[in-house]
């Protein structure tokens, strides 16, 4: 009789594997997905395709050199998911270079050179993405505008698209305009009622197309917190602090700030707070460490928005955010069971 | 009875339960098997030492080891029968290692010795009661074994607010504690009514999960029966309920700080088990001798709880419950979360054996592989003791055990629920495990080096003392000489006196010293006996508290005091004896011990010669054991040679062992064994040259392996060797006959 | 000129100043650290086996604090090494071989019944770990033994092993798991385990 010997538990809860959380965060994103691809055309599909490929495949060949087994790495789907969340960034007609740059820039430097899964102390598909972003501004830039408001007055086609990533779409500018945060960012000397008024980015339609890709993401992300494969913390803090802020800026001058909502329902909101923040591996560990991660991006978004270079904040919030991760942690280590007070800092010993 | 308040602990998993299936038969209780097998350490602290020896005939009940030092235990014959072996056997541990067991055949009579109760127990003093549980061998039955009398001893320390029962059994598969309230619900309950009078606490508390509605009606209804004051409190399912910390959080609100005891917030936690051996030592005399064990597990055809006999071996329970080898995967003694696997059926139950549980592969499938970490944070929330299990796996993994200990890796209670809910499958707690006794092994390492060195430098101090001393008497010696040439010829009339007086008149010239040396050694070990004795009671005050981690630590200390006061002791002897004034009756006495004297030193060192002559045959066999595995043809010659001295040597042995004893202490004897040793030492030096030939032989035989060139003058060199060997030899044959020779004219 | 003088003057000041601060600062939170002596003395494994070169690891310690390379000691091995290294701020170097090679902890044992009270190896015993006295018998104090294997060479009559100390279901301890990496290189599920037969 051959027995096994092994330390307990001896029993796993069941199912609930890596590979499980990260698909379960694919699926996740999938109303978001449908809901661009509904209003931008199959740019985003195209692009998840070409970021899906090129992410195994530069997965596994850093796999290969580290000499580690690649079926064992890839069927985690880590790879897959961070090529997703990258996807579903980049402009929907973004040429094809630059989401295999992004990606393979996420799997090889952001992920692998750290030793792989679990290692990364910056979000990978965020660094991907601030890498293009500064690298290929034009591209970059270059988003799609519902059919209705863009020069055109028609969607990309699937060959259009196609075209347009592979071979430069010559009349792509009558398809894309800008999005409304990059509206509001160079509304010049427009005060904000004024410019809702004229630009046109800022129409109704436009801002309802934002409005529903958030919602969309907003519904993935109820369903990881209802999954508990996230914690409430973060998206919460994020958003919370993202209102608090925009809120007291817009009380104190309504004729240059935008409105809370307009905030919380455009850009990256809500796939931020739910998919980019809440990556476990480069965020804080506590939960309040948590707290103070997510307002920390927050209110680094309304800043970066506000009065930073670029329209967006959420990649170059959730990385600066990484960097105070492991300090926030030191100092929100949670009061364990027996204790008086919890430890901080970084001092060896002596609480009791 | 009003319904209590219920608070919360952080974290905790609900695992499947799985606890049906071991309540659909009947409590069993299974036959004698051949041979009972009782581990000598059934519990925390020093192992028992045995009573009884092999070939005893035992009484079902009496005692057959007995506890050893505060933290142990007594252990009790489970049957009557013979004790067949003391040894070592697989015991139930994780290691799978073996320890010291006695083992015990039945006779199949069963005879019980006498049984002595404590009818009267509410009028005795607390201490007999506590004394009689420990005489009993009561021991913690829920986990760890801890002896129950230091615990109910460690409850005095503080009034008691709480005295709480542990019913609570969250661990998936265990029934054997619902069995025991379903089955003795009024030995229960008198139980915990008798411990509650030795600790005298404000509250009893039984806590109880959810998910024993029987045992609940059970104790409900008895509770009521009995009009006793006791609270039974149903906290809500969830794993680790059980846990005494946790059991007690639920319960109070209060928290055990951390690195200390219950005892210390004025709380006491005992099992069920525990209550029931307590009822059945005070009322029926009966010591604990058998508890009640869940089989269970898929491989298992009849899975049920059973009264079983302490050590039992576990093959026997397991045929009892018709077991399907091949079905059997994992056997784990205790629960899926927190049970260690066997290697071998052969461990015998022990006092804390609540459950065996025989799995097939599809319910305790082997461990998915252990992924990375993806710092998911599942772990901490499902962590009862609110630890950050993702930071002490990674402080496990990179070994930094201070940055480990920093995030209380030593709150952690292997509970497993991290593991249990970990996505990558790491098998956190055998991490945390490792830490911990990589810690505990570092910080014992560090004491004991520290004793190294303060002995160290305690041996230095002393040597320099000592050369200090020598070099001062050597300086007064030589001041004294110069006078003494000048005091001799002034005394010299008075030297005309019997020798004796001279030397009774140095004796007491020398007593004063040696009754100040003398005095002075009574100090100190009168010093080293309170040193002593403070050790021990900071011992036993150590081993009240269970600090486990000092106890260790003190001991080492006394156990060093008690050596010091003994080496101190016999110099105090020493001293008094030296001392010849005190009895002036020794000195015809001293005069045969004289005479004896010289002939038991010239025994003493033929003695010596011998074993070291001895010691040389080894050295030389090690060094033809060397030589033989470098070559072998000539290695023969050399053996064969070696054989001889070794005979030699032995001849030698005989010689010079022989007469001693045979030898009247007569004056004659110094003066034959004086020849003898000369002759002995000349023994030894032709030895020493045959050993030295054969030295030169063995290195010759090399080079000539090495280089072939030169073989013939090698071999010659070889041959003149060999003959410089066999000539050694037969000086050493001549001489060693002449020894006889000596010998036999003696 | 003048605000040329200025600028010297404003800097000269300012560095008075803070010259003084910093001074001011070392006197107030010096810290009374322990002689780097005693700090390599609580390194070394205090065995006092010798096999460094020294009689003891105190005068290794003080012969490190003059140089001495910090490879000399083998019952410590390398972790002893490493700690020298994060100390003194060196390169941890690998264990020199030809003081002797690392070895598990032992302890030594007497023959008691061979042991003809020499008392040689009570003056060998750097930690006076044997009792005994002229022509009796001795025997080591086996948890004061540091295992140096100082006593085993004096012995007139061999009767003294160095015997490992085993391990037993009280110092018994787990085993760290494999870890992520090192399983991968070959990917089997039963990785944490260890299959034995009865
Ligand atoms: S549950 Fe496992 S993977 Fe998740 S943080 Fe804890 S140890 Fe890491
Ligand atoms: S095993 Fe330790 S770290 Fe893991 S959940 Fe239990 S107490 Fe927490
Ligand atoms: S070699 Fe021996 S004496 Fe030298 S430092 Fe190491 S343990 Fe001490
Ligand atoms: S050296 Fe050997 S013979 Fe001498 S006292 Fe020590 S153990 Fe005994």
């Amino acid at each position: 009789m051959a027995l096994l010997r092994i330390t307990s538990p001896h029993t796993q809860r069941a199912g609930r594997r890596t590979s499980w959380v990260m698909q379960m965060v694919i699926y996740a994103t999938l109303p978001g997905i449908i809901v661009q691809t509904w209003l931008f055309g199959w740019g985003t599909v195209i692009n998840l395709a070409i970021a899906g490929v090129a992410a195994l495949l530069s997965e596994a060949a850093i796999l290969a050199m580290r000499r580690r087994p690649i079926r064992f790495f890839l069927q985690d789907y880590s790879a897959l998911l961070t090529a997703v969340l990258l996807g579903i960034a980049l402009p929907p007609t973004v040429p094809w270079w630059v989401t295999v740059t992004a990606v393979s820039f996420a799997i090889v430097f952001a992920k692998q050179i750290y030793g792989g899964l679990g290692n990364n102390p910056f979000n990978p598909a965020m660094v991907g993405y601030a890498i293009v972003l500064v690298s290929f501004p034009v591209p970059m830039s270059q988003w799609l505008g519902v059919s209705s408001v863009v020069a055109s007055g028609e969607m990309l086609s699937f060959s259009q698209s196609l075209q347009a990533i592979f071979h430069q779409l010559p009349v792509i500018d009558s398809y894309t305009m800008a999005t409304p945060l990059d509206g509001f960012k160079h509304k010049e000397l427009l005060d904000s009622q004024s410019a809702f008024e004229t630009l046109p980015a800022l129409q109704a339609a436009s801002i309802d197309s934002w409005l529903w890709v958030n919602l969309a993401y907003l519904m993935g992300g109820l369903a990881l917190l209802w999954l508990r494969i996230i914690t409430w913390h973060t998206p919460a803090a994020l958003l919370g602090a993202l209102l608090v802020m925009s809120g007291l800026f817009y009380v104190f001058d309504t004729s240059n700030a935008a409105s809370p909502f307009f905030h919380l329902t455009t850009g990256a909101a809500m796939f931020g707070a739910f998919f980019i923040a809440t990556d476990p591996v480069s965020s804080c560990t506590s939960n309040r460490g948590k707290l103070i991660y997510g307002a920390g991006i927050g209110i680094l978004i309304y800043i970066i928005r506000t009065w930073g270079g670029y329209p967006d904040g959420v990649a170059f919030g959730v990385l600066l955010m990484n960097f105070a991760a492991p300090l926030i942690d030191y100092y929100t280590q949670p009061r364990t069971y027996g204790h008086k007070k919890a430890k901080t800092g970084l001092k060896i010993g002596g609480d009791h | 009875m009003q319904t209590a308040q219920v608070f919360s602990f952080h974290g905790g998993i609900h695992p499947e339960e799985n606890k049906t299936q071991s309540l659909q038969l009947p409590l069993g209780k299974p036959s004698l098997p051949k041979e009972l097998i009782l581990p000598l350490s059934q519990h925390i602290g020093q192992a028992s030492v045995p009573l009884v020896a092999i070939g005893d005939q035992v009484l079902k009940g009496a005692p057959i080891a007995a506890n050893n030092g505060l933290l142990s235990s007594h252990l009790h014959a489970p049957t009557s029968g013979t004790i067949t072996a003391i040894e070592s056997r697989p015991i139930a541990h994780p290691s799978g290692l073996s320890d010291l067991c006695i083992v015990l055949q039945p006779d199949g009579k069963e005879t019980w010795t006498e049984l002595k109760p404590l009818p009267n127990w509410q009028q005795l003093d607390a201490t007999e009661v506590i004394s009689h549980l420990a005489d009993m061998g009561i021991v913690g039955m829920g986990g760890a074994g801890f002896p129950t009398q230091v615990k109910l001893q460690g409850a005095h320390k503080k009034p008691l607010s709480h005295f709480i029962i542990n019913a609570a059994e969250c661990e998936p598969y265990i029934t054997s504690d619902d069995t025991l309230i379903r089955e003795k619900t009024r030995e229960l309950v008198l139980g915990i009514e008798l411990f509650q009078h030795l600790v005298q606490a404000e509250q009893v508390t039984i806590g109880i999960e959810d998910n024993k509605p029987t045992a609940i009606a059970a104790l409900n209804k008895t509770l009521t029966e009995c009009n006793s004051k006791i609270q039974l409190v149903v906290v809500p399912t969830k794993y680790p309920s059980g846990g005494e910390r946790q059991l007690i959080q639920l319960l109070t609100g209060q928290e055990v700080p951390s690195g200390q005891y219950p005892a210390d917030i004025g709380i006491l936690c005992q099992n069920v088990g525990t209550c029931v051996a307590g009822y059945e030592a005070v009322y029926l005399g009966k010591p604990l001798i058998s508890r009640i064990t869940t089989l269970t597990g898929k491989a298992l055809n009849a899975p049920q709880n059973v009264d079983v006999l302490l050590g039992t071996p576990v093959a026997h329970l397991l045929a009892y419950a018709d077991l399907q080898e091949k079905q059997l995967n994992r056997l784990i003694i205790g629960g899926p979360m927190m049970g260690y696997t066997l290697d071998s059926a052969a461990v015998p139950i022990v006092k804390t054996t609540n459950c065996i549980l025989a799995a097939n592969k599809k319910e305790l499938p082997a461990p998915a592989p252990e992924q990375a970490c993806i710092r998911c944070g599942m772990c901490e929330q499902a962590c009862p003791a609110s630890l950050l299990p993702q930071q002490l796996l990674w402080f496990s993994k990179s070994q930094e055990l201070e940055k480990a200990e920093h995030y209380n890796l030593f709150d952690c209670i292997e509970c497993g629920a991290c593991s249990y809910v970990c996505p990558s499958s790491i098998p956190l707690v055998q991490y945390y495990r490792h830490t911990k006794s990589s810690i505990r092994d570092a910080r014992e390492a560090a004491v004991k080096s520290d004793l190294a060195k303060q002995r160290f430098e305690a041996r230095k101090a002393r040597q320099d003392a000592e050369a200090a001393e020598k070099e001062a008497k050597r300086l007064a010696r030589q001041q004294a000489s110069a006078s003494k040439a000048v005091q001799t010829k002034k005394t010299a009339p008075a030297t005309k006196t019997t020798e004796k007086s001279a030397l009774n008149a140095s004796n007491s010239e020398a007593a004063p010293q040696i009754n100040d040396t003398t005095k002075k050694l009574k100090v100190d070990v009168a010093i080293g006996k309170s040193k002593l004795k403070k050790l021990q009671k900071q011992l036993v005050e150590a081993q009240e508290d269970e600090r486990l981690e000092d106890i260790s630590a003190l001991q080492l200390h006394v156990s060093e005091q008690e050596k010091a006061l003994v080496e101190l002791e016999t110099e105090l002897a020493k001293a008094v004896k030296a001392n010849p004034t005190k009895k002036p009756s020794d000195t015809p006495d001293n005069s045969v011990e004289k005479a004896k004297a010289p002939a038991n030193d010239a025994l003493k060192k033929a003695k010596i010669d011998a074993a070291i002559a001895k010691a040389a045959v080894k050295k030389v066999e090690k060094a033809l054991k060397k030589a033989e595995e470098l070559q072998a043809p000539e290695v023969d010659a050399i053996r064969q040679q070696l054989a001889d001295a070794k005979k030699r040597a032995d001849e030698l042995e005989k010689v010079l062992d022989n007469p001693s004893p045979s030898t009247p202490p007569t004056e004659q004897k110094p003066a034959v064994s004086a020849a003898q040793l000369d002759l002995a030492s000349q023994v030894k030096k032709e030895k020493i040259a045959v050993a030295l030939a054969k030295a030169k032989i063995n290195k010759l035989n090399k080079r000539l392996a090495s280089s072939p060139e030169d073989a013939e003058t090698v071999s010659k060199d070889i041959e003149a060797a060999q003959q410089q060997l066999v000539q050694a030899e037969s000086l050493l044959a001549t001489l060693i006959e002449s020894q006889h020779n000596s010998q036999e004219t003696s | 000129m003048f605000t040329v003088l200025l600028a010297i003057g404003i800097l000269v000041v300012l560095s008075l100043i803070f010259g003084g601060i910093l001074g001011y600062a070392k006197v107030r939170f010096h810290v009374e650290g322990d002689p780097i002596v005693d700090q390599i003395d609580a390194l070394l494994p205090q065995t006092q086996c010798g096999q460094c070169g020294h009689p003891g690891c105190r005068p290794y310690a003080e012969a490190i604090s003059n140089g001495e390379a910090i490879n000399h000691c083998p019952p410590g091995g390398q972790a002893t090494i490493q700690a020298l290294a994060d100390l003194l701020d060196v390169e941890a170097i690998p264990l020199d071989g030809d003081h002797g090679t690392e070895t598990a902890q032992r302890v030594a044992v007497i023959r008691e019944d061979e042991c003809i009270g020499c008392t040689k190896c009570i003056q060998a015993c750097p930690v006076d770990a044997i009792l005994g006295a002229a022509k009796q018998m001795h025997t080591v104090i086996a948890d004061e033994c540091t295992g140096c294997d100082l006593c085993v060479e004096p012995c007139p009559v061999d009767c003294i092993d160095m015997v490992d100390v085993g391990i037993t279901a009280k110092n018994w301890s787990w085993d760290k798991p494999q870890g992520v990496a090192a399983q991968s290189l070959n990917i089997i599920a039963t990785d944490r385990s260890t299959e034995v037969s009865q």
